[in-house]
């Protein structure tokens, strides 16, 4: 490479484009970032305000707080749970029946495709979706977190475009010592698709330990059956319907907080305590996630 | 092995077809063969018979008046009723003026932000940098909407960072409620969704990019061409068949104004300050149809919604494919 001096609008174009960029990449992180410090400071002494880059009075009073829940305690134990048992169940399935699929001479395999496709466009909605698990008494049951979503279409279509891409001959030499097409997936497909599966499972554990809208709808009596997501979301609307109730009877203060912890620290505790798997684990498992974008992509 | 006698059978039995007696059997002795096959594909089926499959028997309710005292089978049939309270119902061209309009401007402006993005990691020289933003960017898509409602509730508040910068900046005289009043609401939308997506939505286009071969950069530059005009003959052809095919999918979800988010930072819908700026056509049969039981008018709602989205995107993908067969590959 010839080293010459840049053109300066070359130059200034390269510090406004770093400078943007930083900027970006500072607003993605500032947020979990003040949630971090604010979590770690004494929760009356935050209500000053200004704490905005360190915590002011150090504390790991809101963590002590919120773990010694047992009300937490259940909910990370439901969540776990449904990620886990919901990751291991949907990958299973839908790459099982994506493998089939990839069959091309499968009985009856372009109407299965038809049907997956369909709900693709369309699905009854919201209430006849209600009223059905409420008819299959699924209210308030543990597997309402689990069984609706198993299936995933896109991952279907992404395993099976993955699956049409092994080679024939790996196959060919079980078939010929008789092996059938379960040992097969197993034994074969399985551990040659690894990657894939590495990355379909993390979408599909993230996805699920996010998802806060299923146990709204339909965890209402069992508080011991509420993932995190849903709790922080009712601490979240308590709060603020008593912030609404302090503005207009004007009694700013009228509720008196006991300790030093305030529910406005309890909520980023919280925050960062549900997020804090999702951010400590991210770094690690990046690639796969890039990799599962790209997978998906090539499909299109 | 096994296939390809497979494959043969297959094709006897159609060329055999003038026997119609055989084709039965060779029906049945397919798929009795493909025993393990079908076996896998059974759990998923059941699945997606049930789950999306089931409420489509429920779509009967939106011509019925339904409830839940009586049950399914006594609900007497009443015709295009709910459709008719729908279109005449008063808040229903401001349901479907804030759904149309809420997405539009989600997409005008959230769309060429990734775009963007792309372009400018591509012209970063310090592969570290670059490492460093694409990291940091992704990272808000794998943070659940609950907690990112969270995030915008702590920064807006009224001693939180943006209120404090804005009057720091003489921009405001007091801190402001931005949560109390409509007017910011859609802003607010618009740039929570840009912060959660932008950066993982880029990594499409920073792979089309990365298909650029190098030898064009170095011809343009033996060409004596500029930084921009390198990004505008070389990048940016590079990904005009990624931005087409992403354009066009986009345009099959005009209806789609977003769930998580206007629900959420609406505190559930029960900030009734934001309730008229945030009724889309989603929110609408939420509210109408859980929230107030009406199931036989949320049913209608949701049908309609169902039935123009689904026309939607049956055109926005059909388009995308047959350019993206010219187009792309």
């Amino acid at each position: 490479m010839i080293h010459y001096r840049k053109p300066i609008p070359e130059r200034i174009f390269d510090v406004v484009n770093v400078l943007l960029l930083a900027l970006f990449a500072f607003a993605c992180l500032y947020p979990m970032y003040q949630s971090l410090i604010l979590s770690l400071n004494d929760g009356k002494d935050a209500m000053r305000g200004g704490i905005y880059f360190l915590p002011r009075k150090w504390t790991l009073d809101n963590y002590k707080a919120i773990l010694s829940n047992t009300r937490l305690l259940d909910s990370f134990v439901v969540t776990v749970a449904r990620t886990v048992i919901g990751t291991a169940l949907s990958i299973l399935i839908t790459s099982m029946m994506a493998f089939s699929l990839s069959k091309k001479d499968l009985f009856l395999g372009k109407f299965y495709t038809v049907l997956c496709i369909i709900t693709m466009y369309f699905g009854g909605g919201l209430i006849p979706y209600y009223l059905l698990i409420r008819s299959l008494h699924l209210i308030d049951n543990f597997w309402v977190l689990v069984l609706p979503g198993l299936l995933s279409i896109w991952n279907m279509l992404v395993f099976k475009s993955f699956f049409s891409d092994i080679p024939e001959s790996l196959e060919e030499s079980a078939r010929i010592d008789g092996a059938n097409y379960i040992t097969i997936f197993f034994r074969i497909i399985m551990p040659v698709s690894l990657p894939a599966y590495a990355a379909l499972s993390l979408f599909s554990a993230v996805g699920l330990w996010n998802e806060w809208f299923s146990a709204m709808l339909f965890i209402n009596k069992r508080q011991d059956l509420m993932p995190l997501q849903s709790i922080l979301n009712s601490i979240i609307n308590q709060t603020t319907a008593i912030e609404e109730l302090q503005k207009k009877t004007n009694a700013a203060g009228a509720i008196q907080q006991l300790s030093n912890i305030t529910t406005r620290s309890i909520i980023v505790t919280n925050m960062v305590f549900i997020s804090a798997p999702i951010i400590l684990l991210y770094p690690f498992l990046q690639k796969y996630f890039v990799k599962g974008v790209m997978l998906g992509s090539v499909k299109g | 092995m096994a296939r390809i006698t497979n494959q043969a059978v297959t094709k006897m039995s159609r060329t055999s077809l003038l026997h119609k007696s055989t084709k039965p059997y060779a029906k049945r002795s397919r798929l009795l063969r493909q025993w393990d096959l079908q076996l896998m594909v059974l759990p998923a089926l059941l699945v997606l018979l049930v789950f999306s499959y089931g409420p489509m028997w429920g779509i009967s309710l939106s011509f019925r008046d339904y409830s839940i005292y009586k049950g399914l089978g006594d609900a007497p049939w009443v015709g295009f009723k709910h459709f008719q309270m729908l279109f005449g119902a008063i808040e229903f061209p401001k349901v479907m003026f804030n759904t149309i309009a809420l997405s539009l401007l989600k997409f005008a402006l959230g769309f060429p932000v990734p775009i963007l993005l792309a372009l400018m990691l591509n012209e970063v020289h310090s592969r570290y940098f670059k490492k460093a933003v694409q990291t940091i960017t992704y990272m808000p898509n794998f943070i659940s909407w609950v907690v990112a409602a969270g995030f915008v509730f702590m920064l807006l508040s009224r001693d939180g960072l943006v209120n404090a910068v804005l009057v720091a900046l003489n921009i405001f005289d007091g801190p402001v409620d931005f949560m109390l009043q409509p007017e910011y609401f859609w802003t607010i939308l618009i740039l929570t969704g840009i912060w959660k997506g932008a950066g993982f939505g880029a990594i499409i286009y920073l792979a089309a990019i990365s298909n650029v071969d190098p030898s064009l950069y170095e011809a343009a530059d033996i060409d004596g061409a500029g930084r921009f005009r390198k990004i505008f003959a070389i990048t940016i052809p590079a990904i005009q068949g990624v931005i087409v095919i992403l354009l066009i999918l986009s345009i099959g979800n005009i209806l789609n104004a977003g769930f998580d988010d206007i629900f959420l930072l609406t505190n559930n819908m029960r900030n009734y300050s934001l309730t008229d700026v945030a009724n889309t056509i989603d929110i609408y049969v939420f509210r109408e149809g859980i929230m107030n039981r009406r199931y036989s008018y949320g049913t209608a709602a949701g049908l309609f919604k169902g039935i123009a989205n689904a026309i939607l995107l049956t055109t926005a993908n059909f388009t995308a494919g047959r350019l993206g067969r010219s187009t792309l590959w």
